[in-house]
């Protein structure tokens, strides 16, 4: 067991390698001079050095690379452009609202998709189906600030529920965090739902075709035991999967998420960076959520484990 | 050969079925896969049904067990009475109750069957927390108990396994003790030993009957194979196209059967006795292994210490037409041999030498001109063909890959469809518009085409019932007789291999352990592991292609029964 | 649960089975009425230069903001453009930003993945790199290629494609590593076929249907990346209306005017809502597991 965790954490570092690679070569092999083009029109030569020299760019390419690994192993990920201040200090500042608002968001998503799945599954060709996998090709296919737009409009505005926009750290309160939290989280977990609800009743749906499906159904076991000892146990590899892989559209839509309720995440950072040309600060949430991405991905992984016996170690 | 043949008569009947009627869900107007059908089974008997895939004895078991698969099948008319219960008019809460309690099922597969992510103990305790008030303790000790009955070994040990830590016959062990734990009257066994090796399926037959005389179960037992009705029915139904055609004790039935279809199916059981062996023709050998070695995974960097040994020291030749049968359980190394010498991989040692050229180190592109001096037919006719290609393209691709003009090609295609005995025009028609047998046709067209000099048949009659199996059989002799060509012919099928081969080798464990003419190997075998195996053969003293018992009963085994 | 029982099954399970549908019936009006708003969307935005009242473009600072009316079926913008013409010529620029997406991922997909799939030495390689790009969400590669390059066509395009290509190419390779295990792949080794005979001819064709399948899904997601990113203002220029852009520039007003992110927000959702139904309707025709018994 520790022998494979240790290898698959092992195999982690190529792939960040040749993220942080492609991340060095996206900024030094744009057409033209980064730094004008990050300064603007009106840049003066002062400050197109100093541009330069912030990003490190005039030395010759591969003592820029072995330097910048050289900090981002060190966790230093530069200087913003614009706040003269520490990239990795703006995170750590940004980063409580984001995961709050991501845990809120998995948790309710898990909760109601897997549920939903199973009973689109169970029910194949039914309405009950028909409902499920109407909403999932709908939360697919409605933009993430539409519908956080519509929340705001029916919850905040008419009903008048909750607040329009804005945050408030759990630690002010429990109930003004959720009253503030819960359309962000529910505008985000729509595509995280139609996603696992439609992995799990594809998955579902292959195992119920399976042999031993008969078999406890010809022991004379329950339905709803058939259903959740039997069946969704087996279906679970293929949901782990993309509750891994759907981390990547979930990293997106808080980016959106933030920027339409207004919550100081890490989101708004990489918005507020965008509009600024604060090229440190869009590097820095590259490689960061890259890094989440394979983390949450490699946990995905070793969780194979508690649902299937056969993946051996 | 002895026959159960035993009078139930005056014991209680368990199951009546009378006008069973099964269709498609929501198609009225289709044909019906279960036609009228009627069916006794009393208590302590024992009866066979038997036929050919699609005849609709699975789709009987599961309109019994209530598991028609919703939204396909569905009863349209009949009863199905146990022990006074009207299962086709039972709720879905009454069916649960009388399943485990009253009627239990084995399935074929005993892999798929059993869940793979649950500890096979949890899977037979499961049944008892299901349908009874014991207490934790309790159940875990009858759990541990009915393991004992099946004769597992270290109870304790399995108890806690997965079903992938076991072996199938370990497995099948476990299915029927699911089955039996709550002393069901009734016990439906479809096909389970037909995924089993040979040896493993006597054991198993040998469980099943001695858990039903102790119990006094009443078993409806469902297959294909003619060997294990001989054995073990009392009674017998064979079913064709949703109906039962006959209905007759064992003796009566394989002594005289009374409908065309039963004698039909009968006729075309191979015997166990072998064929002469033909001359053996002038001309050097064809095929020539020496001291073939497959090993897996061994030799790399980080693994230390020898790898799996497929197969080792296999030596044989083959001459111009005849034809040598590999024969041996999963596992014994026979396809690992027909696959070096395809050259489909690649064989850690030893020597392959085809019509004069030793192929067994050639790079793959210097290989490439030598292939069409061997080809080979698969097991399974679904697989084989291109499903996207048409017959002609099929049949035309070895020899257009080496030099001949499509136009040629396909007029060759042409007389080879006619010399397997398919239409011309079916050249135009796509795999999925044939049945697995003209499927078997189409390839071993495929493979006559080239003109080889050695035919490898890699199981080619396994996967077809057994009318169809002899036809094959029929065309597979037919065609080495016409082109002269070499044939190695690996089946698990001692029958089969008594049939066809002019020589038998036999493998266990990668090893070849015996080698000789069919003749001597099959009736006069010499070490102990072929003896167990023909031993292991059911009906192995029955001839049912004359409906009498076999006079010279093969293989006298001194060292008496098996494990 | 309820196998047995065509006459006594519960109410529930008479409700389910009124609104089941029948087997053949399920590819019925769905895909029908999908392919018929599809095709109304892109004919509509193909030809919206010969219809729309209004140059998309033209300003008019004595008309901000106006309701609906029978000059300006939906109003106008904060600068006094023609929303309707702005809605309708906005789809052109997303259709085109989807098809371009799909058409390059799936095409880069299918060649890395057949080298990959069949050339055990690329694998390993080939593989790592694909894990990696798939780590970088599509976003925020958008973002950062606007802002070194500037907002443009070329730099949306690269940046879904990108984070879609290694999904491509998995397919792609797990199709080919099914399918050559497959006995007839051996009957072609068997006779004499080369390799990229196999690969071409055998092999190639088993891929045709999962990357028709992908590739609607890749367009659809496409589109959505699009609007996500003009909303953020990292997507083509603000000059070009797109249906993200209108959207974009409607934030500010949505209280006063919702129409702005409504009307586009709705074509949007239609468009991609069509496009994904289609791309099911296409996997379950296409589905070889669904059409295994009837050979």
């Amino acid at each position: 067991m520790f022998g494979y965790i240790l290898k698959r954490v092992l195999a982690t570092i190529p792939v960040m390698v040749i993220v942080a690679i492609f991340v060095f070569l996206l900024l030094r092999l744009t057409p033209g001079d980064p730094a004008a083009i990050l300064a603007g029109d009106a840049a003066t030569p002062a400050q197109l050095e100093r541009i330069r020299d912030r990003l490190g760019l005039n030395d010759p390419l591969h003592v820029q690379f072995v330097t910048w690994a050289g900090q981002i192993l060190r966790g230093d990920l530069g200087t913003s452009l614009i706040s003269n201040t520490s990239v990795s200090g703006m995170i750590a500042d940004r980063l409580g609202p984001t995961l709050n608002l991501a845990v809120m968001t998995i948790v309710i998503s898990v909760l109601l998709a897997v549920p939903m799945g199973v009973i689109a599954a169970w029910r194949h060709r039914t309405w009950v189906d028909f409902l499920v996998m109407s909403f999932s090709v709908l939360g697919f296919s409605v933009p993430v600030f539409v519908i956080g737009y519509i929340l705001i409009q029916i919850f905040a505005i008419e009903l008048r529920w909750v607040p329009v926009q804005g945050y408030k750290p759990p630690a002010d309160g429990i109930g003004p965090f959720l009253a503030r939290a819960i359309l962000p989280a529910l505008t985000l977990a729509t595509i995280y739902v139609a996603l696992i609800a439609r992995m799990t009743r594809a998955s579902m749906l292959e195992v119920l075709g399976e042999d031993y499906i008969r078999t406890a159904r010809a022991k004379g076991v329950r339905e709803n035991v058939v259903l959740f000892r039997h069946a969704l146990r087996n279906a679970a590899v293929p949901i782990l999967t993309i509750i891994g892989t759907g981390f990547a559209l979930l990293i997106s839509g808080v980016v959106v998420t933030e920027s339409v309720f207004n919550i100081p995440g890490i989101g708004r950072l990489t918005v507020d960076a965008i509009l600024a040309r604060d090229y440190p600060v869009i590097q820095a949430m590259i490689l960061l959520t890259a890094g989440i991405y394979v983390v949450v991905n490699l946990a995905v992984d070793i969780s194979y484990s508690l649902f299937d016996p056969r993946i051996r170690y | 050969m002895e026959f159960k043949s035993r009078d139930f008569s005056d014991a209680a009947r368990v199951l009546k079925i009378r006008g069973l009627k099964v269709g498609l869900a929501g198609r009225p107007e289709a044909a019906p896969v279960i036609d009228g059908i009627d069916l006794d089974i009393r208590a302590g008997e024992t009866h066979c049904l038997v036929g050919e895939s699609g005849s609709g004895k699975s789709v009987t078991s599961l309109a019994i067990m209530g598991l028609l698969p919703r939204g396909a099948l569905e009863v349209r008319g009949g009863s199905i009475d146990l022990e006074g219960v009207e299962i086709t008019q039972a709720s879905a809460a009454e069916m649960r109750g009388l399943r485990a309690m009253r009627l239990s099922m084995i399935f074929q597969e005993p892999m798929t069957a059993l869940n793979p992510v649950l500890r096979v103990g949890e899977q037979i305790e499961e049944v008892l927390n299901m349908h009874t008030d014991l207490s934790a303790a309790d159940a875990r000790q009858r759990t541990l108990d009915i393991m004992e009955q099946v004769h597992l070994p270290d109870v304790e040990r399995i108890y806690r396994a997965f079903p992938h830590q076991l072996s199938g016959g370990q497995r099948q062990r476990i299915m029927i003790a699911m089955a039996l734990v709550l002393d069901p009257h009734l016990l439906i066994a479809d096909e389970p030993t037909t995924a089993l090796d040979v040896t493993t399926q006597l054991q198993i037959l040998k469980l099943i009957a001695e858990l039903q005389a102790r119990k006094g179960t009443a078993l409806l037992f469902i297959t294909h194979d003619m060997g294990v009705v001989a054995e073990i029915a009392d009674t017998v139904s064979v079913m064709q196209n949703g109906r039962i055609v006959e209905r007759a004790p064992i003796h009566e039935l394989l002594t005289a059967p009374k409908e065309d279809y039963t004698r039909k199916l009968l006729t075309a059981v191979p015997t166990l006795a072998p064929r002469a062996a033909r001359p053996d023709a002038r001309g050097g050998d064809v095929l020539k292994v020496a001291d073939l070695e497959m090993v897996y995974g061994g030799g790399g960097v980080l693994r230390r210490g020898g790898g799996v040994t497929a197969a080792s020291e296999v030596s044989f030749a083959i001459g111009p037409g005849r034809t040598l049968g590999i024969v041996g359980e999963s596992g014994s190394g026979k396809s690992t041999v027909a696959r070096c010498i395809m050259r489909l991989i690649d064989p850690t040692g030893g020597a392959v030498h085809v019509a004069g050229t030793e192929i067994s180190r050639l790079p793959r592109r210097s290989l490439r001109p030598h292939r069409k001096h061997l080809q080979i037919v698969f097991q399974d006719p679904y697989r084989s063909l291109n499903p996207r290609w048409t017959v002609a393209r099929s049949l035309c691709e070895g020899p257009i890959n080496f030099g001949t003009p499509r136009a040629e090609a396909l007029a060759h295609a042409a007389e080879l469809m006619e010399i397997v005995g398919l239409p011309r025009d079916a050249l135009r028609r796509y795999p999925h518009q044939f049945s697995g047998g003209q499927r078997q046709r189409i390839a071993i067209a495929r493979a006559v085409a080239m003109k080889p000099d050695l035919l490898v048949a890699d199981e080619a009659v396994s996967a077809l019932d057994v009318s169809v199996q002899a036809q094959v059989l029929d065309l597979l002799d037919d065609v080495q007789a016409k082109f002269g060509i070499a044939m190695l012919f690996i089946t698990h099928d001692l029958r089969v291999a008594a049939q066809i081969c002019d020589e038998v080798l036999v493998m266990q464990k990668g090893r070849v352990v015996e080698h000789g003419p069919a003749a001597n190997v099959l009736s006069d075998p010499h070490h102990a592991y072929t003896r167990t195996l023909i031993e292991a053969a059911p009906g192995r003293h029955w001839d049912f292609a004359n409906f009498r018992a076999l006079d010279t009963a093969p293989a006298p085994g001194p060292k008496g029964e098996t494990a | 649960m309820a196998k047995a029982s065509p006459s006594r099954q519960s109410a529930f399970h008479v409700l389910t089975g009124l609104f089941s549908l029948p087997a053949g019936a399920r590819l019925g009006i769905g895909p029908t009425i999908a392919a018929a708003i599809l095709l109304g969307i892109v004919a509509a935005s193909v030809c919206a230069p010969l219809y729309v009242p209004y140059d998309p473009l033209a300003m008019d600072s004595l008309s901000r903001l106006r309701p609906p009316s029978d000059a300006h079926l939906l109003g106008t913008d904060q600068y006094g453009r023609d929303i309707f013409s702005r809605v309708m010529t906005g789809g052109r620029v997303s259709l085109l930003i989807g098809v371009g997406a799909a058409l390059v991922s799936v095409g880069l997909g299918l060649a890395i993945g057949l080298v990959a799939g069949f050339f055990r030495a690329a694998d390993g390689l080939i593989m790592r790199i694909m894990d990696s790009l798939m780590a970088i969400p599509a976003i925020l590669l958008a973002i950062a290629l606007v802002a070194l390059n500037g907002p443009s066509l070329g730099s949306v395009i690269i940046a879904i494609t990108i984070p879609e290509v290694p999904r491509v190419v998995r397919l792609v390779r797990s199709v080919v590593l099914t399918a050559r295990e497959e006995p007839y792949v051996e009957a072609a080794i068997a006779l004499g076929s080369s390799m990229p005979k196999i690969l071409i001819q055998h092999l190639m064709p088993n891929t045709l249907a999962p990357l028709i399948v992908q590739g609607t899904y890749i367009c659809a997601s496409a589109i959505l990346i699009e609007a996500i990113l003009s909303f953020l203002g990292a997507g083509v220029s603000t000059e070009i209306p797109t249906w993200g852009n209108i959207m974009a520039e409607g934030r500010s007003y949505f209280q006063i005017k919702p129409g702005m992110i409504f009307w586009p927000g709705l074509l949007l959702s239609l468009c991609i809502l069509a496009i994904n139904l289609l791309g099911d309707t296409a996997r379950d025709l296409l589905d070889p597991r669904l059409k295994k018994r009837e050979g």
